[in-house]
């Protein structure tokens, strides 16, 4: 541009440069800032999701983890209840203590007299109450023929429409009149209130709300991810050990190699239809078990374990090899001696951010079976079970109302268990892993 | 299934085995002491081990594989062909019979004569079968032990022939992988090569109309239902792409910005905090989806007047499309994060000194320069949201409907699967063997998207190393 010999065009080329840079620098500054606020704009719509996300699980699930309960005065009336001995565990069996809570609300609510409003004032408490009032009487014989006045557990509707009410706002679909009535009269002798649902944590699934745990759900989650690592931590420590230290750089690790890193990117779904057709429809296996379920995750999180070892045994330096072989110690024992052992918190941290994801995985798991209505919670790895993330789907699914709550609770139960492994993965590496 | 109380024989008799053969070789050292062994006694009693507890589990495996099957045959042999015909020509039906005569669940009143011998028969061989498997496996364990046992000598090079063991395990362990996809392929390929036999490749790979449920009556003629899985993949696309639509830009914005613009301290709070949302289990979205945003999107169509013109459902592609995007935006930006951070330091530093703003070197430098990482990063989101299931199961919908209209409710390929296969299902069926079908193009695609975008990255990630 500056071209001495013809100065007209230099002095014409160095003011338009100048003239150009300036005229268009607001615009490029206005531009400079809009990228910018782009930026911002992002993260902040990232964040406004994830803030969403908790404000909507959090303010539906707290009602999930309070309970409605009646108070109501129990006459233990040994003829009523067929028992003339609260010791004898055959007449507890057959003793009538829905006879009892019926009369104890017709007490309660005098003015009841037509046969339909019975019925339903009987439905105003769950049917878990004769269940209680059982195995109250089996811990304290000596109640039989006295009277007690005793909180028992609300039915889901009547759950549902006192947790809104005291929110301020009624909920009122499922409760007649004569029941909202009912509840308010409840509510001026103080004998409802709401208390901490323990039955979310001590119970396994229910078709009745109320009475619905995800004790179950959780148990199996247990024995499923306790299965997954067994299996997926040695495995996956071994094939990592063989691929930094072993595998000779050939066609055969490579494959390997490819391998592994498409299998952490197929997709969940896939690994269930292979552990339906192999491991049910081929090897037989029984629906529906954390075994066959634990075995899935295994191959799910594989990779995932593999890759993240690999990354813990690359950063333990050559130098520490190096010193084990000199003073003549084998490869093998190189890598347990002194490798493996470097490289654990590493590793670790890797294993518990796998089973992190195993934890929170759903889909799999419905292709083999584990999406069965079971009550019982389970005891072993063969025992029929279901996992916490498809109890979540399960209720989700659930028309009743009063499941909305305890969905959202057991997402918040499911968050709590992945945010303490990540802590622990956190805690984990900033203790223990060394930095060379 | 080995019981337990087997394997636990295993594992004391291989312990039993590491001290006779530790023991022995600490005979045979004797007075010379350590120095004339070849190896640390510990290498003699683990090789001993070895030869213990290996053959005696490769027993097991095999046995405890074959064993069912041939029971079911020499039982099956037994049952009357009168009482198969009985029950429709299923043996299988039968052989439950049998078997829950033998467990005992049922009585055998009125039961055809040649069931209760085959219970009978069954009740005996399982017994026998018991006490075989214990017998065969005890021999194999204390023969294959004694043998190394005798073989011990103060040359015997122990621990490099543990050593080989040792890497053969691992060789093994890493080779699991392979085994994965190839189990992968064969059970999907095997089950969708039945399918095909039953409907068409052109059919199902072309076909418009998609109602597996017709096909549920078994005297229906060859099964009749149609398998045109169009609209399952227009459907899977829509939602797909609406995903990516949020996702990408929102992602590689917020990328950029932490990369370049954001001090370390914002950086190092905001970009755990967006990871959060990666870490998020799928039925957690899929949950929000269903309860919170569709019902919001429906809304919004309606207060716009939407529904003049197209269909508003309550299961909508935007609504499934919209949380996807949200879930996949941790993923873009972390490895796009990993690309704008492999540019060298010297490419921004030469364009800001010729006068670029921070923008304009973010635009025309490091963004082209990244790009075929970014791009790699995309190919691997987009395969990412063509699998996910959970949130489209809970929140798109059943309705095969071939669509580009985003209020309307529309099915993809993963959702199908899950429903044709959740539930007792018969697996003879083309309902059933359909979902197989579906599953071998799923695996198609994504393998072809990771296997490029991991290549991409790959290449590139040399470029700059």
């Amino acid at each position: 541009m500056s071209n001495t010999n013809n100065p007209r065009a230099g002095q014409v080329g160095d003011i338009k440069t100048i003239d150009l840079v300036r005229r268009s620098l607001a615009r490029r500054y206005r531009a400079e800032t809009r990228f910018r606020w782009y930026g911002i704009a992002s993260i902040a719509l990232g964040l406004f999701f994830l803030l969403v996300l908790f404000v909507e699980i959090v303010g539906t699930g707290v009602d999930g983890f309070r309970q409605t309960l009646i108070r109501l005065p129990v006459k233990w009336d040994p003829p009523l209840l067929e028992i003339t001995d609260a010791r004898d565990p055959q007449q507890l069996e057959q003793g009538n203590f829905e006879a009892v809570v019926r009369v104890g609300l017709a007490q309660r609510f005098p003015q009841v007299t037509d046969r339909r409003e019975k019925r339903e004032l009987h439905a105003l408490l769950s049917i878990d109450a004769a269940y209680a009032l059982r195995s109250l009487l089996q811990k304290n014989p000596e109640l039989l023929g006295g009277e007690t006045a005793l909180w028992l557990l609300a039915d889901d509707d009547v759950d549902t429409y006192y947790k809104s009410l005291l929110r301020g706002e009624p909920f009122t679909a499922r409760t007649s009149e004569a029941r909202r009535a009912q509840i308010r009269e409840l509510m001026q002798t103080g004998d409802i209130r709401t208390g901490f649902n323990t039955r979310l944590f001590t119970s396994g699934d229910s078709s009745e709300p109320e009475m619905a745990g995800i004790l179950g759900a959780l148990m199996g989650s247990l024995l499923t991810l306790l299965v997954t690592f067994a299996l997926s931590f040695p495995i996956g420590v071994a094939a990592a050990v063989y691929l930094e230290e072993y595998a000779p750089r050939n066609r055969f690790t490579d494959f390997i190699e490819v391998n592994i890193s498409n299998l952490a990117a197929v997709p969940s779904i896939i690994f269930g239809l292979l552990g339906l057709a192999i491991f049910l429809n081929l090897l037989h296996f029984p629906r529906s078990i954390p075994l066959v379920g634990g075995l899935v995750l295994t191959l799910m999180t594989l990779p995932t374990i593999i890759i993240s070892s690999r990354n813990a045994i690359k950063a333990v330096p050559p130098s520490i090899r190096e010193a084990a072989l000199g003073i003549g110690a084998s490869k093998m024992q190189m890598i347990l001696h002194h490798v493996l052992p470097l490289a654990m918190p590493g590793m670790l941290t890797g294993a518990i951010l796998g089973m992190a994801q195993a934890l929170g995985e759903t889909a799999p798991l419905l292709m083999i079976g584990m999406v069965a209505f079971i009550v019982d919670v389970p005891h072993g790895i063969t025992d029929p079970a279901t996992v916490l993330p498809v109890q979540i789907f399960l209720w989700s699914d659930n028309p009743e109302r009063a499941f909305l709550a305890r969905t959202s609770a057991a997402i918040m139960v499911l968050l709590a268990f992945l945010v303490c492994m990540n802590a622990l993965a956190v805690w984990l590496r900033k203790r223990l892993e060394r930095r060379w | 299934m080995p019981s337990a109380a087997l394997l636990l024989i295993i594992a004391l008799l291989s312990g039993a085995a590491f001290i006779a053969g530790r023991s022995r070789a600490l005979a045979l050292a004797g007075a010379g002491g350590l120095r004339i062994l070849n190896s640390l006694p510990f290498y003699y009693g683990t090789l001993t081990a070895f030869w213990c507890a290996l053959p005696s589990l490769l027993v097991v495996a095999i046995w405890s594989v074959l064993d069912g099957v041939i029971i079911r045959q020499m039982v099956g042999e037994l049952v009357p062909p009168a009482a198969v015909e009985a029950a429709g020509g299923n043996l299988g039906l039968v052989m439950n019979q049998v078997r829950n005569l033998a467990a005992g669940h049922v009585t055998a009143d009125g039961l055809d004569p040649g069931i209760v011998a085959a219970a009978e028969r069954l009740v005996q061989l399982e017994r026998v079968n018991r006490w075989a498997v214990a017998v065969v496996v005890l021999c194999s364990a204390i023969f294959g032990a004694l043998l190394m046992w005798l073989r011990i000598r103060p040359q015997l090079k122990a621990r490099a022939r543990v050593e080989d063991i040792f890497r053969w395990a691992l060789l093994a362990c890493a080779s699991l992988a392979i085994l994965t996809t190839i189990g992968i392929v064969l059970s999907v390929l095997f089950e969708s090569l039945r399918f095909f036999q039953r409907v068409p490749v052109t059919e199902f790979l072309f076909g418009l109309e998609w109602s597996p449920q017709t096909a549920i009556r078994a005297d229906q003629q060859g099964s009749s239902g149609s398998f045109g899985a169009v609209p399952l993949f227009a459907g899977t696309l829509l939602i797909a792409g609406i995903a990516l639509l949020i996702a990408v830009p929102t992602g590689l914005m917020s990328a950029i910005y932490l990369a370049e613009y954001a001090s370390p301290g914002v950086r190092a709070v905001i970009k755990p905090v967006l990871e959060v949302l990666a870490g998020i289990p799928t039925v957690v979205y899929g949950f929000f989806a269903a309860l919170t945003v569709a019902p919001m999107i429906r809304d919004l169509g309606l207060d716009l007047g939407l529904d003049q013109w197209m269909n508003i459902s309550s299961e909508s592609a935007l609504a499934a499309g919209l949380v996807m995007g949200v879930m996949i935006i941790p993923f873009i930006s972390s490895l796009s994060d990993d690309v704008i951070n492999a540019v060298p330091r010297s490419l921004r530093d030469g364009a800001l000194g010729l006068g670029s703003t921070p923008s304009e070197v973010v635009r025309l430098v490091v963004i082209p320069a990244a790009l075929p990482g970014i791009i790699g990063g995309i190919m691997l989101a987009a395969s990412r949201a063509i699998g996910e299931t959970m949130i489209v199961v809970m929140a798109a919908g059943l309705a095969a409907n071939l669509t580009a209209n985003p209020f309307d409710a529309v099915t993809t390929v993963t959702v199908q699967i899950v429903t044709l296969l959740v539930g007792d299902q018969e697996f003879e069926s083309a309902k059933t063997l359909a979902a197989f079908a579906l599953g071998l193009v799923l695996f198609a695609v994504t393998l072809a998207l990771n296997y490029f975008a991991l290549h991409i990255v790959r290449k590139y990630r040399e470029q700059y190393e």
